[in-house]
């Protein structure tokens, strides 16, 4: 942004230059339940003259009415904003509030303790650069401390306060606050922190926390606030690496292409050579497009638009890189997760990783091992459920450029999308990259049906679907494709009968025109496959012997048949197409059903009943056991 | 890099990282301060581009007329596209502040015709001004805010949101609210207004205006729609605004600001919060989470 345009010396400008020139800190509030961390904030707001008369007013009123400190103001409830939690008089999820002292601007989460809202406090950890524990002097440390310092940690956060709260209560003892800081500093030791500060607070009072007190002389240390105002702000290391993930490629017209991106990490000039991952493909910084006029130069957390020398090929999610200390290019990482939904975790099953502005298919090929909150050791696991910490190894489809997270903050974090939902269920930290395809360029000499599945980001196969004249074969086929192609998956629907009026217009009803008539389609179909495409195949197919022989030719690992189920009675009454009148009539010889044999599959993937469940119905069955069986 | 600066580039990112995933993006435009800043940083975030969305603006036929003024030199801009909705339904059954109050008022111009003009464009993504300094259910607000068909919020499952990584998946049917003020404050938006020499409707600098003392509020009488209660008497007060909505529902305060360094000053020892000055959200208690499930924005 500009640079103010203020006249100088006057009181005015000196003050807001004074409050543009600050820096800005964001930090988290974490432990256990009712450890105080709410009130905390509130006092800090409070203090900081952040709240204004009418919101005291309403405070005031509030905490009659909700509050847990009798008459007096209870200022948990400045944070907890949504009418359940003052209901409940808890936090449900992440708040995130505003205040300045003359030193600093700072933007604190207000994280719930309960463990059921663990993946809210995990949203407000991954941005914040220092975390406040807070611990009950009651109580001590309980597991939602450590499961919160754990994950403080995985997130790479290296600046801790640990404030044992409500000193109050225990007559401001020096001692417990000694033993309680030693338990701590025990259990931290597994961790990586690079300071830890602990200091014993009253929230309610603000006693060290804002305010000096007279309670605790033996308490020589700073104030908590003090602490948050002189921590060092890890921003912009500008040696570090130059890495930019590309949002959007703006074309505004043909003599114009740029580059959109936030800087990641390091700094970028005109001139500068770079490289775009994953191609490879290396080219010069020509200019920047900025409003605010020309530049010849960017730095970490800055939002650009770069024109490059060469026209290459650079699309959306590409990240580009320094060439002198590149990102590396993997489809292949072991990674810290952090499982955030109610659903488990399901090896094999494809999600969708999305790192910087890049989203790629991806699959948990193993589960390493679990961490266990309280020892703090692996334990093996076959799932993570909801809040659980694992260590796993994961593949993506296409490569990806990346750091480990250690590195970069930046390009080493991903979350998984659950391709069905979309929800976001998991938040990851790459840890390194298990192959050392790393700064190669990826050359293929020939293309395949492997080259086309990454390209289409897809797996082919399948769909068979076998049934009566007016089971529904059709309709549910449509409708599948349908969905599939609002999720962006390619498919192609192979119908009895367009493929009839076409390809196989010369064949009969007779058993041998049958099978060929099914030869046929399998072969068509394993065509699409090979090109990539989901291909559902919607045909009678009566006979036991004909479906083996499609799934012979498909091959096995690439067909899921579905039978459609309605029984002969109900398809008859309809009769949509009025073929069953035709046939009992004797018009239409060899009719499945009426004169010839419909073979019940003995042994299909799936079994709709389409005379009882709803299509939609029968679709989600469908969807539901490809995903089971990892072809979605 | 200063704070503001920081901001500033995260407001760019979001806005940049929403509108490639939506299909159809609209931006919310109310004429207000929060709006311009957005505006603003819309356009630095595709410059040398041309938005690529159009403004929407939910007229309820009961703004200060120097908004709808501003609205209009805004719109002349060749590069923007500004959709105005005005709910049909409202002006055949005359909704207003008067005789209906400032509940139903705000509800059905307000929300219903949001809704309306949301349903009838097809947008899938909605950017808004709202930041979380200003009320305590917005504080808990995702900065993609996600909306069933219905434009329902559930504030108790809100999808996770980590880092940067924005997921804007969505079903059809479904949509999103996008924030890009999300973490500014009141006292952000006003010094970024300066910094950045932006104008803002002249309603915001102190100037003498005709005003009526009306439920504790200072309301300016800005049509003649406006009938004056027994006792009541317009005064002409050196007053300024520090939000904008419907001229009934909007109180004005006494102040000598009459341009950003002078408002910033006065910020600097004010006492109030700004939605003081605005009497929908106090109707009552937990009002706007309240709103908001039901589809305030
Ligand atoms: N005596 C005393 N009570 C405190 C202190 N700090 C907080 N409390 C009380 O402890 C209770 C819990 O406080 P909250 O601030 O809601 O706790 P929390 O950690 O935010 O709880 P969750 O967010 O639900 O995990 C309230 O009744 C507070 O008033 C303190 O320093 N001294
Ligand atoms: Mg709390």
């Amino acid at each position: 942004m500009r640079s103010s345009n203020l006249p100088p010396n006057n009181p005015v400008s000196q003050f807001i230059k004074a409050q543009q020139e600050k820096d800005l800190l964001r930090f988290i509030v974490c432990g256990s339940v009712d450890d105080g961390k709410s009130s905390m904030i509130g006092r800090l707001l409070y203090d900081s003259k952040q709240i204004f008369d009418d919101q005291l007013a309403s405070l005031a009123n509030d905490s009659l009415q909700h509050g847990t400190q009798g008459e007096a103001i209870d200022f948990a409830l400045l944070t907890d904003g949504l009418q359940a939690e003052r209901e409940q008089g808890i936090t449900i999820d992440v708040a995130y509030r505003f205040f300045a002292t003359d030193k600093r601007a700072f933007i604190v989460a207000d994280a719930p303790g309960h463990e059921q809202y663990t993946r809210n406090m995990v949203t407000g950890a991954s941005t914040a650069e220092m975390a406040v524990v807070l611990i009950d002097a009651r109580k001590g440390v309980l597991t939602q401390t450590r499961r919160h310092s754990l994950l403080v940690d995985l997130l790479g956060i290296k600046n801790i306060i640990v404030a044992i709260n409500k000193i109050d209560l225990i007559d401001y003892s020096q001692e417990v606050f000694d033993a309680i800081s030693q338990q701590y500093l025990e259990f931290a030791e597994t961790l990586h922190f690079e300071n830890i500060h602990f200091v014993p607070i009253c929230a309610l009072t603000g006693e060290n926390l804002t305010l000096p007190s007279t309670n605790t002389p033996w308490y020589a240390g700073p104030r908590l606030i003090e602490i948050a105002e002189t921590v060092a702000v890890g921003t912009q290391d500008l040696s570090a690496a130059f890495r930019m993930s590309v949002q959007s490629v703006s074309r505004p017209n043909s003599d114009f292409r740029g580059y959109m991106g936030t800087i990641a990490s390091g700094a970028i000039n005109v001139g500068d050579l770079i490289r775009v991952n994953p191609s490879g493909m290396e080219t010069r910084v020509k200019a920047f497009a900025d409003f605010d006029g020309p530049r010849h130069s960017a730095i970490a957390g800055e939002s650009v638009c770069l024109v490059l020398e060469d026209e290459i090929d650079i699309s959306r999610g590409d990240l580009l890189s320094s060439i002198v200390d590149p990102a590396l290019v993997s489809d292949h990482v072991e990674v810290h997760l952090v499982w955030l939904a109610e659903e488990a975790m399901i090896p094999q099953r494809s999600y969708l990783l999305k790192i910087g502005s890049k989203e790629v298919r991806a699959h948990i090929d193993r589960l390493k091992y679990r961490i266990d909150i309280n020892s703090n050791e692996h334990v093996s696991a076959v799932t993570l459920g909801l809040n659980d910490i694992g260590i796993c190894n994961i593949s993506t489809v296409t490569p990806i450029g990346l750091d480990p997270y250690d590195l970069n903050r930046s390009t080493g974090a991903f979350v998984l999308i659950d391709r069905i939902t979309n929800r976001t269920v998991g938040a990851g930290m790459i840890r390194h990259s298990l192959r050392r395809s790393e700064n190669v360029q990826w050359q293929e000499l020939t293309v395949g049906r492997e080259q086309r599945e990454l390209m289409n980001e897809q797996k082919g196969f399948v769909v068979w679907l076998t049934g009566l004249s007016g089971s529904g074969k059709s309709t549910i086929a449509n409708a599948l494709e349908v969905m599939l192609h609002q999720r962006k998956i390619r498919t192609f629907v192979l119908d009895g009968d367009n493929v009839r009026h076409g390809l196989n217009a010369d064949l009969g009803f007779t058993e041998t025109d049958r099978a060929e008539n099914i030869r046929r389609v399998a072969e068509v179909a394993k065509l699409f496959v090979d090109a990539g495409m989901v291909t559902i195949v919607s045909f009678i197919s009566p006979f036991e012997a004909e479906r083996a022989l499609a799934r012979e030719i498909v091959g096995d690992s690439d067909f899921f048949e579905v039978f459609v189920d309605a029984p002969m009675v109900v398809v008859e009454k309809r009769d949509t197409k009025g073929l069953y009148a035709k046939a009992r009539a004797g018009l239409l010889p060899n009719f499945t059903g009426v004169d010839s044999p419909y073979e019940i599959p003995t042994n299909p993937n799936l079994r709709v009943e389409s005379s009882v469940s709803s299509v939609v119905e029968c679709l989600d069955q469908i969807v539901a056991e490809l995903v089971r069986k990892s072809f979605l | 890099m200063s704070y503001l600066a920081r901001l500033e580039a995260e407001s760019m990112h979001i806005i940049r990282e929403a509108v490639a995933q939506a299909e159809n993006p609209v931006m919310l435009y109310s004429v207000g301060k929060d709006s311009t800043v957005i505006l603003h940083l819309a356009r630095k975030a595709f410059f040398p581009a041309p938005l690529p969305f159009p403004l929407l603006h939910v007229d309820t036929t009961w703004k200060f007329k120097e908004m709808i003024k501003f609205r209009d030199v805004v719109a002349t801009d060749p590069d923007l596209r500004l959709i105005v909705h005005i709910n049909p339904e409202c002006v055949r059954l005359n909704i207003n502040p008067f005789d209906h109050g400032s509940s139903m008022h705000t509800d059905l111009w307000k929300t219903e015709g949001l809704k309306q003009a949301l349903d009838e464009g097809a947008f899938d993504l909605a950017f808004g001004g709202a930041r979380r300094d200003e009320e305590k259910s917005r504080a808990k607000e995702r900065i993609f805010s996600f909306r069933t068909s219905k434009h329902v919020w559930d504030p108790k499952n809100q999808r996770p949101e980590l880092w940067n990584i924005y997921n804007a998946r969505h079903a059809a049917g479904e949509s999103i609210r996008v924030f890009p003020l999300s973490n500014w404050t009141e006292l952000d938006v006003w010094q970024y207004l300066l910094a950045e020499d932006i104008p803002v409707v002249p309603l915001y600098f102190a100037k003498p205006r005709p005003v009526v003392m009306r439920q504790g509020m200072q309301i300016m009488v800005d049509d003649d729609r406006m009938k004056l209660l027994p006792g009541e008497v317009v005064e002409t007060k050196m007053v300024r605004f520090r939000t904008l909505g419907c001229y009934p529902l909007t109180g004005a305060v006494e102040s000598e600001a009459t341009d950003l360094s002078m408002i910033l000053a006065e910020m600097f020892t004010s006492r109030s919060s700004e939605r003081q000055g605005r009497m929908i959200d106090h109707d009552q208690a937990g009002s706007m989470e309240k709103k908001k499930v039901e589809g305030y924005f």
